[in-house]
């Protein structure tokens, strides 16, 4: 057992850190305000080989590793909400092309994706298919050397910035239901991206519905093989709770400093707030979880790491980490009292920033649903 | 960041849980039921190093680290929580301050026996009137020459009544408030002490705790642990690495209400189907395992502190805290899935709750490792 971080990780740490505070973290607000897609922030990512992660140089990829890539994360997390789930959705994307793509698919799209031309999207949620993913509706035929695609896709994140775009349809009904996986790119004929949503948090991120209406796409932009596609998104997805764990572990961290520093500031009953022990509680209980969470979600990557399977720890760090974030941003609210409700203070953005976190990527509830799963397998085992 | 285990972790685990399975778990529920001290079972602890798992061999220990002290100790406290506590307070109440703090003699006199399970240690800080103000020692000892007049009472102290040494806490200098706090290495044959009777509790019922008087009782200056007036430090110090302990044996009566409830869940039928294919039921236990999960990372990072000679107090109140307020939610949870069943003795899941409860307020309670957290929060 080591709880160390390697020389490169702590490099990487700096990097992003400062990076975070000194450039993001000062527009993060009016980033909310105004729910501006952050261009620049994502560009300063692409230009130090953040967007890129988790795929060798030889596709534009820095290849830091799941848990260098899960520190810049947090970083950025802890700066701007929405700027770390662009990243992180594009790093998953890259990742996805990487490891189940052609070698043509990967030099197409992955030096795009690394060096910020564009961000990659996911298109995996319906609006009848959320928990439910194998409920998918869209429908992907194939006529000649194409696939004609028909349905529609909801809750995209970078949907209407993304250069290329992972879409899951059904390609067959009968004897049983096969799904597969599909790059596509903007601009093609019968795709269309609707109008930004407007969400409660992550404001800044570009989230919208993507219809098809006969879209033809080229058979060589199948990813993986044809009934491949469900499997190609779980995997994904894995990845993609620890990306959130320490998507959620960062917001939390930065709602905790804020509130520990308003806390030794503000003074009621001739004294600084956090000399009372009610207040001190709440410090002690974010502190401890988030902690927790954060152990959770490093053993998750380190299993990724090494190429072990990381199902279950990395729903374990998702749904502890999401849950926990939630209630350490509660809390920063609530120590911040009347202030904690307004705008001039980051900590009721780090509130409703968080609030997604315990949704996308898998509920809670899906996620307690694998890890019970594992649980029962286990056990009979 | 590595979170396999080490070979020796691995043998230690693999050692402490077959111990723990084979010998100790038969004999819960009996011990729980008649408050039986499990001498035979310490025994055989002693036996396997486990009464002095992070002590060096050349004291008579196991030599190995904190971290296969806290894997030992789980697996020994998913068997038997009353068991888990006798070592615990051994190893790391006993043990661990006369190895950090004692001198040479000291060590080969009190330590070796101690590591080796050739006796017992208890560990004499709280009073009637000093529980998580610990500063506020009224037991005295004056200098007399070469020796030392104790007299005082303490209470619920666990191991009491078998124990053979107590690791002691006295004011020395009352006007320097914690800073005149004393300690002692103690005999409990000497003449002055009484041990009080055997306190009934909640759970733990195997381990014996109890009051202790001294009256007049004569500690040769020999037996001083550190200096006059280190007395604090050493209890701060050595509680760092207790509540490793105490995370440790709460995981494993978590773990033990998980294994059962699963067991249970699995085996139970209602509206025509084993009850785990409930969500209701699975919730549970999604929830349980992963507070486990995360209580563990928290208690094996301190403990690698701890190895690493790392201040790591704040850490080690965040393991005990955590493991031991997890411990009492999936023990609550585990009666809860075991139902009516769970309220009855034939079923282990009450006893883990009875068991559960203590860690969440003994070696500090909940409340004293908030204190700790958010004082150490506060400062950075």
């Amino acid at each position: 057992m080591c709880f160390d971080l390697t020389e490169e990780q702590l490099q990487i740490e700096e990097m992003v850190r400062s990076l975070a505070r000194n450039e993001f973290a000062p527009k993060a607000a009016e980033i909310d305000e105004a729910s501006r897609y952050p261009e620049e922030n994502m560009r300063k990512l692409a230009e130090l080989g953040l967007l890129g992660m988790l795929y060798p140089a030889e596709y534009g990829g820095s290849e830091a590793g799941p848990v260098a890539y899960a520190i810049a994360v947090r970083e950025v997390a802890a700066a701007c909400a929405s700027t770390a789930v662009g990243m992180a959705v594009t790093n998953m994307v890259g990742e996805a092309i990487f490891r189940f793509g052609t070698v043509e698919q990967r030099r197409k799209y992955l030096p795009a994706l690394a060096s910020g031309k564009g961000a990659g999207g996911f298109g995996l949620t319906e609006p009848s298919a959320g928990s439910d993913a194998f409920g998918i509706a869209t429908t992907a035929v194939r006529e000649g050397d194409s696939y004609i695609l028909n349905g529609s896709k909801v809750f995209i994140t970078n949907g209407s910035r993304a250069c290329v775009t992972i879409v899951v349809a059904v390609t067959a009904r009968e004897p049983k239901k096969e799904i597969s996986a599909f790059l596509v790119e903007p601009g093609l004929r019968g795709f269309s991206v609707g109008k930004p949503e407007h969400k409660m948090g992550l404001r800044g991120s570009d989230t919208v519905s993507l219809s098809f209406d006969d879209c033809r796409v080229a058979t060589e932009n199948m990813l993986g093989a044809a009934g491949e596609g469900f499997r190609i998104a779980m995997a994904a997805l894995d990845g993609g709770r620890i990306g959130i764990s320490f998507q959620a572990v960062g917001i939390a961290r930065a709602a905790l400093e804020a509130a520990i520093a308003y806390a030794k500031e503000r003074k009621q009953f001739d004294r600084p707030i956090a000399e009372f022990q009610a207040i001190q509680w709440m410090l002690a209980d974010a502190a401890t979880e988030l902690d927790a969470a954060q152990l959770l979600a490093f053993r998750a990557a380190a299993l990724k790491e090494k190429g072990k399977p990381f199902t279950r720890e990395a729903s374990m760090a998702k749904v502890f980490s999401s849950e926990a974030g939630n209630r350490a941003c509660h809390k920063a609210v609530q120590i911040l009292g009347g202030y904690g409700y307004i705008r001039d203070y980051p900590v009721e953005r780090h509130l409703r920033d968080i609030k997604v976190s315990t949704i996308y990527e898998g509920t809670s509830e899906i996620q307690r649903v694998v890890i019970a799963r594992e649980l029962l397998r286990r056990a009979s085992r | 960041m590595v979170f396999e285990m080490t070979e020796e972790q691995r043998m230690i685990q693999d050692t402490a849980r077959n111990f723990a399975q084979k010998e100790v778990l038969p004999k819960a529920a009996e011990l729980d039921e008649t408050g039986r001290f499990p001498d035979e079972l310490v025994r055989q602890m002693a036996e396997l190093g486990f009464m002095g798992v992070a002590v060096p061999e050349e004291y008579g220990g196991a030599g190995m680290d904190n971290v296969c002290y806290a894997i030992a100790m789980e697996e020994i406290a998913r068997a038997c929580a009353s068991t888990a506590v006798i070592m615990s307070v051994n190893n790391s109440l006993a043990c661990e301050p006369i190895l950090k703090f004692g001198t040479e003699e000291q060590k080969k006199k009190y330590l070796v026996p101690l590591a080796s399970g050739k006796t017992l240690g208890c560990f004499g800080l709280t009073e009637p009137g000093a529980g998580s103000d610990a500063g506020s020692q009224k037991t005295t000892a004056v200098r007399q020459g070469d020796h030392y007049i104790v007299n005082g009472t303490k209470n619920f102290i666990t191991n009491a009544p078998q124990a053979d040494v107590c690791v002691l806490f006295t004011m020395t200098d009352k006007a320097k408030a914690h800073k005149g706090i004393t300690a002692f290495i103690v005999e409990m044959k000497w003449p002055g002490i009484t041990v009080g009777k055997h306190e009934k509790k909640l759970g733990i019922n195997a381990s014996g705790t109890a009051s202790i008087v001294f009256e007049d009782v004569k500690v040769p200056a020999a037996n001083r642990l550190a200096n006059e007036g280190d007395g604090f430090k050493v209890a701060m110090h050595t509680l760092d690495g207790g509540r490793i302990g105490i995370a440790a044996q709460a995981l494993g009566i978590a773990r033990a209400a998980l294994e059962d409830a699963l067991a249970y869940g699995k085996d139970r039928k209602q509206f025509g189907q084993p009850i785990v294919n409930f969500q209701a039921i699975q919730w549970m236990l999604a929830d349980i395992a992963t507070e486990i999960d995360a209580a563990r990372l928290l208690t094996h990072r301190a403990a690698w502190l701890k190895d690493r000679k790392v201040r790591h107090s704040k850490e080690s109140s965040m393991a005990k805290l955590y493991a031991s307020e997890a411990a009492m939610r999936a023990s609550v949870k585990g009666i809860q899935i075991h139902g009516g069943y769970g309220y009855i003795r034939e079923y282990p899941a009450e006893r883990h709750f009875r068991d559960a409860k203590i860690t969440e307020i003994y070696e500090g309670t909940s409340e004293i490792q908030r204190l700790v957290i958010s004082s150490a929060l506060i400062k950075d």
